[in-house]
């Protein structure tokens, strides 16, 4: 279950949410896309689409080569403790072909969509049906959200409970904007919300039908909103990745020269610890993420180097903790999207 | 025998110790019934594996009582068959309008008590994790009670012991989880805290460890004993070592 901070206007996360629906159009899964907001014809209209051609990886051969012309091969004189350090790849020439790519300006063609099933709820359109699930005083929305789910899983086969149906296949879920008001939902409106449990609740029974079936599932939650900090930890407890972004619109920080080439940070607040002792750490845990026209790329967060005379740059006491004052030799590892597959 | 054990963890997860647990106890022969609220049983069984124990066995001969959290709340939720009178669901509170926790201690009694043909060493409860019932609507009265049940029957008449994992957060914003937490620290004979480092995240430390073992609660002004390690996680142990002497540094 792979959870999503959003961003205070919703750009990049939903952005977030289009990759993981069209890497799941490309790999041939099944989609099931719930929202309250949009409605999820909309939504699957507007994927990226998907690079097929090599004409993407060329472009990032090009930048790679002329980086790596340049001369590293001076040993260091003064920064001779890095010396041991291996060195941080300006481009993924050799970047394992892991998901795929997408240009953001074009559209996903409509054969490719037709070519897989997908499931839509919207919930302005569902019927008010008696819901067959039993009562567990929940957010009557979400109860309807629950039950379509799990008739679709039972339904696709998805949880083995029938050996006759087709090959196993995978269904990946992406469920909009939990938790906002469009939902019926009051915990983005006051601090101490009526059915405060609703939102985890929802959450424990979505993690359970995902341990049982073959699925994945992205959820996009509007944390800013959410006025009771306690329920953000509970639904971090309850998910297995989460992931915040924080966009420098509107910030104070969009016109810090630090951030200039960026739009914005991930946080990685947790990884999923699944079927071992111990989780995948990556290197860094300083990540930013940055629009270009046709992509949309994470990168490690790289600081230029401070040039200037003055004393001290403007917001290094928040960054102290954070940021990787020296870089190692050149520029930012740039990792194309990078999906997980599950 | 007898004791309880509370695992706590802040800013990073402290869920190696319930494997641990898990496989030491089934390892000393001791009958287990363990409460997973969080996980499938799939995830422990494989680890138990990395550390030798084979719970689908443990689970056949009677060792292991299992309850899988995510699958019984599905079952409750979307199940068809009705549940026999004599057996209600362990996680009833979900579906009703009480809120106590009386049928999951039901059950933990019922799973524990000795039969005739049972010839196990001492009972444990090992619940993963607690603070998970609070979010599924349990009232942290309720939580508590289940514990103080739980203690009475498993620790003083039966003799067996009870290990727990709590999460808990340095921002003091929930509430209702402080209070459960700091009511479960000070009835704990021993209490496994582990933290995030505070100065970050470190690639070769994974945490940092302290043990206080309750000796206030036996002898009147005696103080706790503390003590404090930091680890590394590795793919089938967990190292420790003293502060600052990681291998890493050395």
């Amino acid at each position: 279950l792979v959870s999503t901070e959003e961003d205070k206007y919703g750009l990049y996360s939903n952005l977030l949410f289009k990759y993981f629906l069209a890497e799941g159009i490309v790999c041939g899964h099944e989609l099931f896309v719930a929202s309250a907001k949009e409605h999820p014809d909309n939504i699957l209209k507007e994927l990226p689409a998907p690079l097929l051609d090599d004409t993407h990886g060329k472009e990032l051969g090009d930048e790679a080569a002329a980086v790596k012309s340049e001369d590293f091969q001076d040993s260091m004189k003064i920064a001779w403790r890095y010396q041991n350090l291996p060195k941080v790849e300006a481009s993924p020439t050799t970047y394992t072909k892991f998901g795929h790519y997408y240009d953001i300006s074009k559209k996903m063609p409509p054969e490719l969509l037709k070519s897989i099933k997908w499931h839509s709820f919207y919930l302005h359109e569902e019927l008010s049906s008696q819901p067959e699930m039993k009562a567990c005083n929940m957010n009557s929305a979400y109860m309807k959200l629950l039950q379509s789910l799990q008739r679709i899983i039972s339904q696709g086969g998805f949880d083995g409970s029938d050996p006759q149906k087709k090959p196993k296949n995978v269904l990946r879920i992406g469920i909009q904007s939990l938790g906002s008001l469009l939902w019926g939902d009051d915990i983005c409106c006051s601090e101490t919300p009526e059915d405060a449990h609703s939102l985890t609740k929802f959450l424990y029974v979505l993690r359970g039908l995902l341990r049982k079936s073959l699925s994945a599932c992205i959820i996009t939650v509007p944390a800013h909103l959410i006025q009771n900090k306690a329920i953000m930890e509970r639904v971090t407890n309850l998910s297995d990745m989460v992931v915040g972004l924080e966009s420098f619109i509107g910030s104070e920080r969009e016109t810090n020269p630090l951030y200039k080439d960026y739009h914005g940070l991930v946080h990685v607040r947790q990884i999923p610890r699944l079927n071992s002792l111990i989780c995948d750490v990556s290197d860094t845990k300083d990540l930013a993420f940055r629009l270009k026209r046709k992509l949309f790329t994470i990168e490690r967060l790289h600081l230029p180097p401070d040039l200037s005379d003055g004393v001290s740059r403007a917001s290094k006491q928040e960054l102290a903790g954070s940021a990787k004052l020296l870089s190692s030799g050149c520029g930012a590892m740039a990792i194309g999207k990078k999906h997980l597959d599950f | 025998q007898g004791k309880f054990t509370l695992l706590r963890d802040t800013r990073t997860d402290g869920s190696f110790l319930v494997h641990h647990f898990l496989s030491f106890y089934l390892r000393a022969g001791c009958k287990v019934c363990f409460v997973a609220l969080l996980q499938s049983f799939s995830h422990y069984s494989i680890v138990a594996q990395k550390l030798g124990v084979n719970l689908t066995a443990a689970k056949e001969r009677g060792q292991l009582v299992f309850l899988e959290g995510l699958k019984s709340c599905l079952d409750l939720l979307f199940g068809e068959v009705e549940e026999q009178p004599g057996q209600p669901s362990p996680l009833r509170f979900l579906s009703e309008s009480t809120s106590d926790l009386r049928a999951l201690f039901d059950f933990v009694r019922v799973s524990l008590t000795p039969t005739d043909s049972d010839s196990w060493k001492g009972p444990v409860l090992l619940v993963d994790d607690l603070t998970v019932l609070l979010s599924l609507g349990a009232t942290p009265v309720a939580v508590l009670d289940f514990i103080h049940y739980c203690r009475v029957s498993v620790c003083s008449q039966l003799k067996g012991n009870i290990v727990v994992l709590v999460h808990s957060s340095e921002d003091l914003e929930d509430e209702e989880n402080e209070l459960v937490v700091n009511s479960l620290c000070h009835h704990s004979d021993l209490i496994l805290w582990a933290e995030g480092l505070a100065t970050g995240f470190c690639k070769d430390v994974h945490g940092q460890m302290k043990i206080i073992k309750r000796v206030s609660l036996q002898q009147v002004g005696e103080q706790d004993l503390v003590q404090v390690y930091q680890y590394k996680i590795q793919d089938r142990n967990v190292t420790f070592f003293a502060r600052g002497l990681s291998a890493a540094v050395l």
